[in-house]
């Protein structure tokens, strides 16, 4: 045990002698939660249109003018042919194009339903249907609303009620993502150089004569990556319960266990590619490029995983952040408890421990092969 | 100039004998590309829907099966109490209730109106606010079958407009059209950063770049012999992207393929530049890789690739102006799905050969020959 932590001390003293890596290392969770916690939106809002009147009456003013003061469309020009709203199209100027026909208004009021079109830009396609409803039901209610007699007919409506998130507020989604990928990113991206590092700068051979054995390299590698990674953690927990006013439903024990549990899963993960990786670029690509995307992609931070095709739905089962997401939506926000989270806990041990078994075999306490 | 084809030469043979990179550097990118478009689809297909009815009728069956047979909502279960529904939907095994109180059919004779309750799990905004559209859907179509048998009072005359929807450049709204330009953006950025980022810190690390400060080549020689490899290959994995996107995803480019390589190009030598830029500022590979994570993290996310660039707040919309991500994953879907014309996206052009610019003059002033 001596010798641990004596190794434990030397990795620290390492980690805190590079100022400016430390400073990277707590600074970028901080500015990346903040910037992503304020700024990412998946609400459709102040779509540019483009309006090509054909009759320019009164009604059809009316009309342009409800659109204009919707909180999703401003009226981002006024076209004379169809080829100009294309033409903002193009641009990316506008979203949406909405033409009304000659003599709307007469029209209207006989009761002879002028055929309004509205055409969007669908290179985007889900942003093109939701505008398309917003516009479809802001006309509609202007339309109900022109009518001098109202009926009342017995009918059955809706009322929707948002659990979890009454306020439907985006970052509630995001925060635990961001939490995940950074979490995972930063501790596999750190674990990860460290043997690769130490293999490159030849001081692993030191290593490798004193009297250490393999899994004291390993573990001493990872304790002090580990305490730093779970203050990450919690400084992000933190943000997002002070800045973001992320409710805190659940257990705050759960909540600091299942963030151990997850930066020692990111960590050994590192640990893993570095064993293999022969080289600190090696590690660095496969840590960053191999990570990122499929951690934003198939983790159900931004893509709902129920959507993917079966086989993607399936290896997403492999992607550590998904659990961790469900673990802290879980915690946080339906204030569940064990009796709800034990699955993705159990996976998430799961994932550690072969990832651990696999890290430990494969750092061979031997130069040259 | 004489030295440039040299270190061009040396910085390829460095890539190609490097057997474990070599395939990662094609690879991956690719494979990202084929499996990761897949996954990127926010459109609901299916909703799963627990049901609580207290008025069990002929009219609440109806109800629900207005709902089954819409094609949106999948039933995953009958509940005679919404506590016990309430511990599916935290367990995720359903996304909705619905909560059908005990007098619908009874009031809905007696010419009353009467309110069902639709329970969703928010969690997630978007979907949720999804599926309560589409219940909507399927509650008025609900009453209009209802109403479809009562005339209307005497001499009022129904307002009503004809609303028809065109979607334009992708009328099948298929959400791969639109990710693969955007993914294949990013992968060739995120491949192209990577690479220059930690070119000459490893040098540094590795006691080489001695060796070259001592020979007779210029700055200039030496950050553009440092480029040209990493250039080519962007070209290269963009060229197979594209060529994938086409038999795997059947897009093809709308507009000129010269415009999209020509901005292209600009934006390769711009995002080169920042990579040789910050591998210079750095000590080691690690900082120069945690640099270069941070701000490919904050561009990605902010880029407008899977959340609209429209919606951010006035101060985030201004960082974007400085985005190079941003104005790539524009220009790709523009050209690509649009045919957006070279007039069009003359200003993102313009602010691209601006970036490009500038960080490649950076980099050759802060790279300095002499050391300590």
């Amino acid at each position: 045990m001596k010798q641990y932590f004596a190794f434990v001390k030397k990795e620290f003293r390492h980690i805190l002698r590079d100022k400016r890596t430390l400073l990277i290392l707590f600074g970028m969770p901080v500015a990346q939660i903040l910037i992503f916690g304020f700024a990412l939106n998946n609400e459709v809002e102040n779509a540019g249109v483009a309006i090509y009147d054909m009759s320019g009456d009164y009604e059809s003013v009316l009309l342009q003018t409800r659109l204009e003061n919707s909180e999703q469309f401003y009226i981002e020009r006024e076209c004379q042919t169809t080829e100009c709203i294309e033409e903002a199209f193009r641009q990316s100027k506008a979203r949406l194009g909405i033409i009304l026909p000659q003599n709307f208004g007469s029209d209207l009021l006989n009761g002879a339903k002028p055929a309004i079109k509205i055409v969007s830009d669908a290179s985007d396609p889900n942003q093109a249907q939701v505008l398309t409803s917003y516009a479809t039901a802001i006309i509609l209610t202007h339309v109900k609303g022109r009518a001098t007699v109202v009926q009342d007919v017995p009918i059955v409506s809706a009322i929707p009620r948002m659990i979890f998130n009454p306020e439907l507020k985006a970052v509630y989604m995001f925060v635990p993502g961001v939490m995940g990928l950074i979490l995972l990113l930063v501790g596999a991206m750190m674990t990860s150089l460290t043997i690769a590092r130490e293999k490159e700068l030849g001081t692993m051979e030191l290593l490798l004569v004193s009297p250490l054995y393999s899994w004291h390299i390993i573990f001493g590698k990872v304790t002090p990556y580990w305490l730093l990674s779970f203050f990450n953690a919690m400084v992000i927990v933190s943000l997002g319960i002070l800045v973001f006013d992320m409710p805190m439903n659940g257990s705050v024990v759960l909540l600091i266990g299942s963030c151990l549990l997850f930066s020692l899963t990111a960590l050994a993960l590192g640990i893993f590619i570095s064993s293999k990786a022969n080289s600190q670029m090696t590690a660095m690509f496969v840590s960053m490029m191999g990570l990122l995307l499929p951690t934003i992609l198939l983790s159900g931070f931004i893509f709902p995983i129920e959507n993917m095709p079966l086989p993607l739905q399936i290896v997403s089962n492999i992607i550590p952040a998904k659990w961790f997401i469900m673990i802290i939506t879980g915690l946080m926000i339906k204030g569940s408890g064990m009796n709800v989270i034990w699955k993705p806990v159990a996976v998430l041990v799961l994932i550690t421990l072969v990832l651990g078994v696999a890290a430990v075999k494969n750092v061979k306490p031997r130069l040259g092969e | 100039m004489r030295a440039l084809p040299h270190i061009v030469r040396k910085e390829f043979r460095q890539i190609s004998r490097n057997r474990v990179m070599l395939p990662l550097l094609f690879l991956m990118p690719i494979v990202q590309l084929i499996i990761l478009s897949y996954a990127a689809d926010f459109e609901v297909k299916n909703v799963n829907m627990a049901i609580v009815d207290l008025d069990k009728t002929v009219t609440s069956q109806r109800l629900v099966s207005k709902f089954t047979s819409s094609g949106y909502f999948t039933q995953v279960g009958s509940f005679t109490n919404v506590k016990e529904a309430m511990l599916e939907l935290e367990k995720e095994n359903t996304d909705m209730i619905l909560c059908i109180p005990k007098d619908l059919d009874a009031d809905l004779n007696s010419l009353q109106p009467v309110k069902v309750q639709l329970l969703l799990n928010a969690v997630n905004n978007q979907k949720a606010g999804i599926a309560s559209n589409y219940s909507m859907q399927v509650i008025n179509a609900f009453n209009a079958d209802r109403l479809k048998n009562m005339s209307l009072p005497q001499g009022v005359t129904p307002l009503s407009v004809d609303i028809r929807s065109e979607y334009w450049y992708n009328s099948e709204l298929n959400y791969k059209t639109f990710m693969v330009p955007g993914i294949l953006a990013i992968l060739v950025t995120m491949l192209t950063a990577f690479l220059s980022s930690i070119n000459i810190i490893r040098e540094r690390e590795m006691g080489t770049i001695e060796q070259l400060n001592v020979t007779p080549i210029t700055k200039f020689e030496f950050i553009l012999g440092k480029i040209i490899p990493f250039w080519i290959i962007g070209m290269l994995v963009m060229t197979f992207g594209l060529v994938i996107a086409y038999l795997l995803f059947d897009i093809t480019t709308a507009g000129s393929l010269l415009t999209l390589y020509a901005f292209l190009a600009i934006y390769l030598i711009a995002v080169l530049g920042i990579g040789i830029l910050i591998s210079t500022v750095t000590e080691t590979q690690q900082q120069a890789m945690f640099i270069t994570w941070f701000f490919l993290v904050i561009f990605l996310l902010l880029s407008g690739l899977f959340t609209p660039v429209d919606s951010i707040p006035e101060w985030a919309k201004f960082i974007n102006h400085f985005n190079p991500i941003k104005y790539f994953v524009e220009v790709m879907r523009m050209v690509m799905l649009k045919g957006s014309t070279f007039a069009d996206i003359s200003y993102h052009f313009l602010v691209m050969t601006g970036f490009a610019i500038f960080y490649i003059v950076s980099a050759m002033r802060s790279y300095s020959k002499t050391s300590g």
